[in-house]
């Protein structure tokens, strides 16, 4: 019997993608904005950024190693992880701070909730606005060119005039990833080429933040307001690199635009309306908590099913 | 203006090259025969021999065993051996007539028809019928059951599938390279049952040489048409065929006369040719054994019940250790446990590769990227699908649309986690349907 031929059920194919190459692309994808952010803040920020991806790895790693489970840091999750959250802490945090961060992220708001795929709610925001709200001074220290100062959303909330064209390409203060939308967009632009994301979520998420802010910012049309509110604050990396997180946004294609509105509707109130000039951490996770209902309320209908229906009426009117 | 297709599928390797370009190839087999009484989607059919009877090629050797069931005929002379249960291609063991071939292939004689348009249409379905058969693309309904719909005047559309969509098979290809003519007038034949059908004939465009030739054919049959399709796989599934060539949605509680379509395979038609023009039942079909591992891919005309064994000695055997056979295309086919099983009117292909990627790759967790999503050709969620199988949550998987899958296998092959998605699906589903007929 021993010469019998193995076999299964079909499909016996399979696809080239596999979970580690999606993470790989996403590092990829994030390294003009990494790039950029060392060369804008220099070697501390790089120092973050390596202190964050491994302590993360290794939090995941001595988590599993505890509890008794296959490692699972060779699928890079981990990695994609450490690097989005030290894009989004000031290059100034102390180290300690985000090793902490880190590990919240991991062991709390990934690992403990069964680990990759059962979180629901992004693990470098959740690390993020953890540290937020206990270091909120550290965590909004943004220095520039060697200066401390407020970012240019703060500026922007207290009135004050910024120069959008250096905003666009990052020469300002903020987070070390969040302050160049040129690059993020170019990792966006990869990250689209490669079939990791669809427009479907950023897109509908800027275009209602927009509309939102075009009708309650109370600049009209003021294109420089907007351009400002668009590159300010985190929207463009939340909006590519945290809100199409595969894992805490929805999978039907309905709840995918629902998704996007919630998201642009959130941040928009969060900025004009509340104390914080930011806004898109607290809107993404926000809307993270509202997947599993928008999923409930958009299984879309299968193939032929919708025609059925019509089928019915054109032969009752025949 | 892009290509006519439908939403979904994916764009898996496709292997034709490796047997695209060599010419059809007769096996006379040498053998034993083995004819399973069930190689059809109806009731199984009833041996009309006994033990000890000596058989000519083409004589029916078993009856019909009701409206939607099919007579099978021996495609060589010899005498039969014995009545007995043989494993076949899907695992089961399946009553069989076992046949010593006395390697003459002494024929009964065939009455052919010079004109077929003087026949009526009774007597059309009654020779198709009485010829056993079947779809021969995979499915084996039996074709004078799908030729006999409730409103023959309200078919629209008589469409060929001629996609061919699974990887690695060219049987159709090289038949419509090599016979067109065939296809043609099978057509024509189906054509003269329904007064207002128009006849499509869907192909990919990866065989452009065939649009191309089959179009010039076609050029002066007004009810003839060619459909160019995008290549996607599954192109050729009955549902995604007709939407992709009248645009016209079907769901599982319908059949495609329901849509005003009747949609036959281009293996199908041809038998319909043979057996009106040639007056020949199903005894031979064309079969493509491909894959890395054999030392000579290319398609074959077969005498149906020849044992793939023999196919793969005639051909030269392996080049390469084989890993995993496979009765059919990659896609959807079986994979056999062992080569001694027999060749029937739907097995259209043995892939045999020297690779197994599904025991290569690990499954990991589900990270909702969406891709079975998107590569789903029915709208579904199979992620979403196959947790509730696991859950064993029948309630939820009905309310998904679990019974609408075609099991077509795009999601796991889409699948970066490497989940056996359409694997758990196809179980709940049987397990749904089992308690739907037990009520």
């Amino acid at each position: 019997m021993s010469n019998l031929l193995k076999v299964s059920s079909s499909p016996h194919v399979r696809a080239k993608d596999d979970t580690s190459r999606i993470m790989l692309y996403v590092l990829i994808a994030l390294m003009p904005t990494t790039i950029f952010g060392i060369f804008n803040f220099g070697i501390r920020a790089l120092l973050l950024v390596l202190v964050c991806i491994i302590t993360c790895v290794l939090s995941e790693f001595l988590f599993e190693k505890a509890v008794g489970k296959k490692s699972t840091i060779g699928d890079l999750s981990a990695a994609v992880t450490g690097l989005l959250l030290a894009l989004n802490l000031p290059h100034t945090l102390p180290v300690w701070q985000a090793v902490l961060g880190s590990v919240f992220a991991i062991v709390v708001v990934k690992m403990l909730f069964g680990g990759l795929g059962q979180n629901f709610m992004n693990p470098a925001l959740g690390g993020r606005v953890f540290l937020l709200i206990s270091f909120a001074a550290t965590m909004t220290n943004f220095e520039f060119d060697g200066v401390a100062g407020a970012t240019p959303l703060a500026l922007l909330k207290n009135g004050e005039s910024v120069n959008t064209l250096d905003m666009l390409i990052g020469r300002c203060g903020g987070t070390i990833g969040e302050t160049s939308a040129l690059c993020i967009l170019l990792g966006a632009i990869i990250l689209i080429l490669l079939g990791v994301i669809d427009l479907t979520i950023p897109g509908i998420y800027i275009v209602t933040f927009s509309i939102f802010i075009m009708l309650f910012g109370g600049h009209g049309f003021d294109t420089t307001f907007l351009v400002a509110h668009l590159c300010g604050g985190g929207l463009m990396l939340g909006a590519f690199f945290m809100a199409t997180d595969y894992v805490t946004s929805p999978i039907t294609p309905g709840g995918k635009v629902i998704y996007g509105i919630c998201l642009g509707v959130l941040t928009g109130v969060f900025r004009i309306f509340g104390n914080s000039a930011e806004g898109v951490s607290y809107a993404i996770i926000f809307s993270n908590l509202l997947v599993p209902l928008i999923e409930k309320v958009t299984v879309p209908r299968a193939f032929g099913i919708v025609k059925e229906k019509k089928a019915k009426e054109v032969k009752a009117n025949e | 203006m892009g290509l006519r297709t439908f939403k979904g599928g994916v764009h898996p390797y496709d292997g034709k090259e490796l047997s695209k370009e060599k010419p059809i190839k007769e096996l006379k087999p040498q053998g034993e025969m083995v004819y399973p009484l069930s190689q059809h989607i109806g009731a199984p059919a009833q041996a009309c021999v006994a033990v000890g009877d000596t058989v000519l090629r083409g004589q029916k050797i078993a009856e019909a065993g009701g409206f939607v069931s099919s007579p099978i005929f021996s495609s060589v002379s010899g005498t039969v051996k014995a009545i007995e249960p043989r494993r076949v291609a899907t695992g089961d063991m399946v009553n069989s007539i076992i046949i010593t071939n006395d390697g003459k292939f002494i024929e009964t004689g065939f009455e052919g028809c010079d004109d077929y348009s003087k026949l009526s249409n009774d007597e059309i379905i009654k020779k198709i019928q009485e010829a056993g058969i079947v779809g021969m693309g995979g499915a084996g309904f039996p074709t004078h059951v799908k030729l006999s719909p409730n409103n023959p005047e309200k078919i629209e559309y008589i469409i060929a599938n001629c996609a061919e969509c699974e990887p690695y098979l060219t049987s159709d290809y090289r038949s419509m390279v090599e016979q067109p003519e065939k296809l043609i007038t099978g057509m024509k034949i189906i054509l003269q049952l329904f007064p207002n059908a128009k006849g499509l004939l869907g192909i990919e465009d990866n065989k452009s040489d065939v649009i191309a030739s089959l179009g010039k054919l076609v050029e002066n049959e007004p009810r003839i048409e060619v459909v160019p399709l995008l290549t996607k796989y599954p192109q050729g599934g009955e549902r995604q065929l007709i939407k992709a060539c009248t645009n016209r949605e079907i769901n599982s509680k319908m059949l495609p006369a329901d849509a005003g379509c009747i949609v036959d395979n281009v293996a199908t038609i041809n038998a319909i040719y043979t057996a009106i023009v040639e007056g020949k039942p199903v005894m031979d079909r064309i079969f493509t054994l491909t894959g890395d591992a054999v030392m000579e891919p290319r398609n074959y005309r077969i005498c149906i019940g020849t044992s793939c064994k023999e196919i793969l000695e005639a051909a030269g055997g392996f080049v390469r250790e084989p890993a995993k056979i496979i009765s059919g295309g990659p896609m959807m086919g079986f994979a056999v446990m062992d080569t001694d099983i027999p060749t029937t009117k739907t097995s259209g292909a043995l892939l045999c590769l020297s690779q197994d990627e599904v025991s290569k790759f690990e499954t990991t967790a589900c990270i909702n990227c969406g891709r079975c999503v998107e590569a789903c050709p029915e709208n579904l969620i199979p992620s979403r699908l196959s947790k509730f199988s696991d859950h064993g949550d029948k309630a939820e998987f009905e309310k998904w649309y679990g019974l609408e899958c075609i099991e077509c296998g795009s999601c796991s092959f889409a699948c970066p986690a490497r989940k056996p998605l359409a694997q758990s699906i196809k179980t709940m589903k049987k397990l749904v349907l089992a308690d739907k007929r037990k009520k």
